[in-house]
């Protein structure tokens, strides 16, 4: 392998990471769910969706500023979180997973027609002044890196770090983890299902958000962004559904190992590989850990 | 002519729009620009010859099952039955050639759809004039090769095309592999999964090939992330053309500035200032009846849409005046399209002059003059502008693979050639 050679694989394994990154913001979504009630939410790639639509939305036709679009539609997740419970989850209390999945399958409908209704389908540029294009420094050296990709990086970092704090040291996070150990338990001991689920949509709503602006910024803002949740089931299934950390690591070994496989396999198979490659390369981990790389490993005595 | 008397006769033409799900943005500004003529027509003129048009629109979301769910649905709509299809999308094109001939109804896959339709003489029901994929494939090769400095330079030369990795991205790859055979450029296939919102893999690979130019076969949210991307990693933009699905303000506003220069095929002009765009406001839009927003009219794909419902109009008016009534069917319409002329003069008169080429359709060629201009982005002024003149495609490539593909289609499906004599 000569030094350009070399220095090729540096590059697509860097951009691997950083594009894992991406997924790992749409697998966190998940992953909060998941953790606190035990619900597939089917509808997380709509609501980054439906959140970057808010966003646009509002600096668009509202003439909002940035930081107070930003604060606008915090709010309107914040509302539709409430409003979730309030409808959907309030009565499925009890019902069996497959029965809240279902309704969050019908959930990603509502969320879709509501976001094309409220603010048309149109591609929609979002421009929040988030840095893009090759880093110039590295780019010299005869590298590329995406800087949107190394911003997503960080926010990244920064989401994780606090949502550690949040549930490590904060009471409501302690309530959250009460709450995905045992609904019975938590319940007994005076724990509101109801505001925990209102938190914990919230919350997945918010970093909804955050995965819309990275991916919105990328390619506009328009509805094939509720496909970006087909990048993260990967992710899930490697990382764990339940590990914010699992998200992290699990995205970042799809994305490398997605784009070497395209990149170095790819060539001699016809390309375009990546994608299911991303799912063999998870069934792969499956066989060795079915709770995934970080998932809690269910004990049942019978 | 017909007498242009009012008659209760409607013209059924379902349309088959996709105006929800990922390729919606596209979607909607054709939906529009075709419906709005067509409400035009019946506004201003009463219809085409006295007979109203009745637009049945049914939604595809750009999936192959929902639009021939569409077709089932609505090819027995009204007295006259569906009198045209226009699927927009080559997938459904495909599922309908055969049904459209035992239902015989034609399907106008305008500059879209499967290559060898252009044969006549094996597809009479399919139209797919004014150019198809193949013969764009070798205007870019001769736009390239004139941009070189002739077509010997192209020796030596790389050349990539990044595909959406469906029926429809494919379709260019055997005209440019002949191409590249006898021309003696190397030529690079670079696949794109649905629905293309990450593509860093394929433009790490460019990056590392460095080709000279990139062709680009997308549609739907592929299209921006494939010039952000070629944005990002520097490459020309003025090296980088896509087809004329790859190329509306859509695909371009997302990446800014970084778009300028960027190049994709055409065979009509952008903008509204066209007589035909002053009828539709004055009677649709003023009316209140407009399908889209008032501002949006004259986009590329508004327009695309626009031009295919005049052709569309202008095979129905000839159909009727062939069979000398307006009480038409799809048989006579298909009559109609073999038999139509759109010539500068008649352009002139729907106030369309200089919008797009002149058309002839005949029995044996249904892809009509194949020509094809190229368009290029001005992000600055935020228009495309056409900035070559309309070139011939290079029928010693295409004619034999179209006769090649549509025989083996003959063969496949047991269909015999007709005679166009």
């Amino acid at each position: 392998m000569n030094m350009l050679d070399f220095l090729f694989f540096i590059e697509v394994t860097l951009s691997g990471l950083m594009a894992g990154v991406m997924y790992s913001l749409v697998a966190l979504g998940f992953v909060l769910i998941f953790k606190a009630s035990g619900i597939f939410n089917f509808a997380q790639g709509v609501m980054a969706l439906f959140a970057a639509l808010t966003l646009v939305g509002l600096m668009e036709k509202f003439g909002f500023p940035i930081w107070l679009a930003i604060i606008g539609t915090i709010a309107v997740m914040i509302a539709l979180a409430w409003l979730i419970e309030r409808v959907m989850l309030r009565q499925l209390v009890n019902q069996e997973p497959i029965i809240l999945f279902m309704a969050t399958i019908g959930l990603a409908y509502v969320l879709e027609g509501m976001g094309d209704i409220l603010w048309g389908s149109d591609v929609k540029v979002l421009d929040l002044g988030i840095p893009q294009g090759a880093w110039e420094w590295l780019y010299d050296k005869g590298v590329y890196i995406e800087k949107l990709e190394m911003f997503a990086a960080g926010t990244a970092a920064i989401m994780v770090a606090f949502l550690a704090v949040f549930f490590q040291k904060t009471r409501i996070g302690r309530a959250l983890r009460a709450v995905a150990d045992d609904h019975q338990a938590a319940l007994s001991v005076g724990i509101s299902l109801h505001t925990i689920w209102v938190i914990v949509w919230s919350v997945a709503g918010i970093v909804a958000l955050v995965a819309g602006i990275m991916w919105g910024s990328k390619s506009g803002v328009q509805f094939s962004l509720s496909l970006i949740a087909l990048k993260a089931l990967p992710v899930l299934i490697l990382g764990g559904f339940t590990s914010v950390p699992g998200a992290i690591i699990g995205g970042m070994i799809i994305g490398v190992g997605e784009k070497l496989a395209e990149v170095y396999v790819g060539p001699f198979v016809g390309g375009a590989i990546e994608n299911w490659f991303a799912y063999m390369l998870a069934l792969a981990f499956l066989l060795f850990r079915p709770q995934g790389l970080f998932g809690e490993k269910i004990i049942e005595r019978v | 002519m017909i007498s242009g008397v009012a008659s209760a006769y409607e013209l059924v033409m379902p349309t088959l729009d996709y105006r929800t799900g990922p390729y919606a943005p596209n979607g909607i500004p054709f939906a529009n620009g075709y419906g709005d003529y067509l409400n035009m027509l019946n506004e201003r003129d009463g219809g085409i010859n006295g007979a109203r048009i009745s637009l049945v629109p049914c939604e595809t979301g750009y999936n192959t099952k929902k639009g021939v769910e569409c077709y089932e649905n609505t090819k027995g709509e009204g007295q006259s039955g569906a009198l045209v299809f226009q699927p927009l999308s080559t997938g459904i094109t495909y599922q309908l050639i055969p049904k459209a001939s035992v239902d015989e109804i034609p399907i106008f896959s305008m500059g879209y759809g499967r290559t060898s339709a252009a044969n006549g003489k094996v597809f009479p029901w399919v139209f797919n004039f004014p150019a198809t994929y193949w013969s764009q494939a070798t205007v870019f090769v001769q736009y390239i090769g004139e941009k070189e400095g002739g077509m010997a330079n192209l020796k030596g030369k790389k050349i990539a095309l990044v595909y959406h990795n469906s029926a429809y991205g494919k379709e260019p790859i055997r005209t440019l592999e002949k191409a590249a055979e006898k021309f003696g450029f190397e030529f690079l296939a670079l696949p794109v999964d649905h629905p293309g919102q990450e593509q860093k893999a394929t433009w790490l690979q460019i990056r590392r090939e460095k080709p000279d130019w990139v062709m680009m076969w997308g549609w739907g949210v592929m299209n921006q992330v494939a010039i952000k991307e070629a944005a990002s990693i520097r490459y020309p933009m003025d090296r980088f053309i896509g087809v004329w699905w790859s190329g509306s303000e859509n695909d371009v506003l997302p990446a800014g500035a970084a778009a300028d220069g960027y190049l994709s095929g055409a065979f009509h002009q952008p903008g509204d200032n066209f007589g035909a765009h002053d009828d539709i406001k004055k009677h649709v839009y003023d009316k209140g009846m407009g399908l889209g927003d008032r501002d949006r009219i004259g986009e590329v794909l508004y327009n695309r849409g626009l031009v295919a419902a005049m052709w569309t109009s202008e095979a129905i008016r000839t159909a009727m005046e062939i069979h000398g009534t307006n009480e038409i069917r799809g048989t006579h319409v298909r009559d109609g399209f073999e038999a139509l002329e759109v010539d500068e003069a008649r352009l002139k008169q729907l106030g369309l002059a200089n919008f797009t080429i002149p058309v002839k359709v005949t029995c044996e060629n249904h892809e009509g003059p194949g020509k094809v201009a190229l368009q290029q982005w001005d992000a600055k002024a935020k228009k495309w502008n056409l900035v070559s003149d309309f070139y011939d495609p290079l029928r010693d490539i295409t004619g034999p693979l179209i006769a090649e593909d549509s025989a083996m289609f003959a063969k496949e499906n047991n269909v015999s050639m007709r005679s166009c004599n």
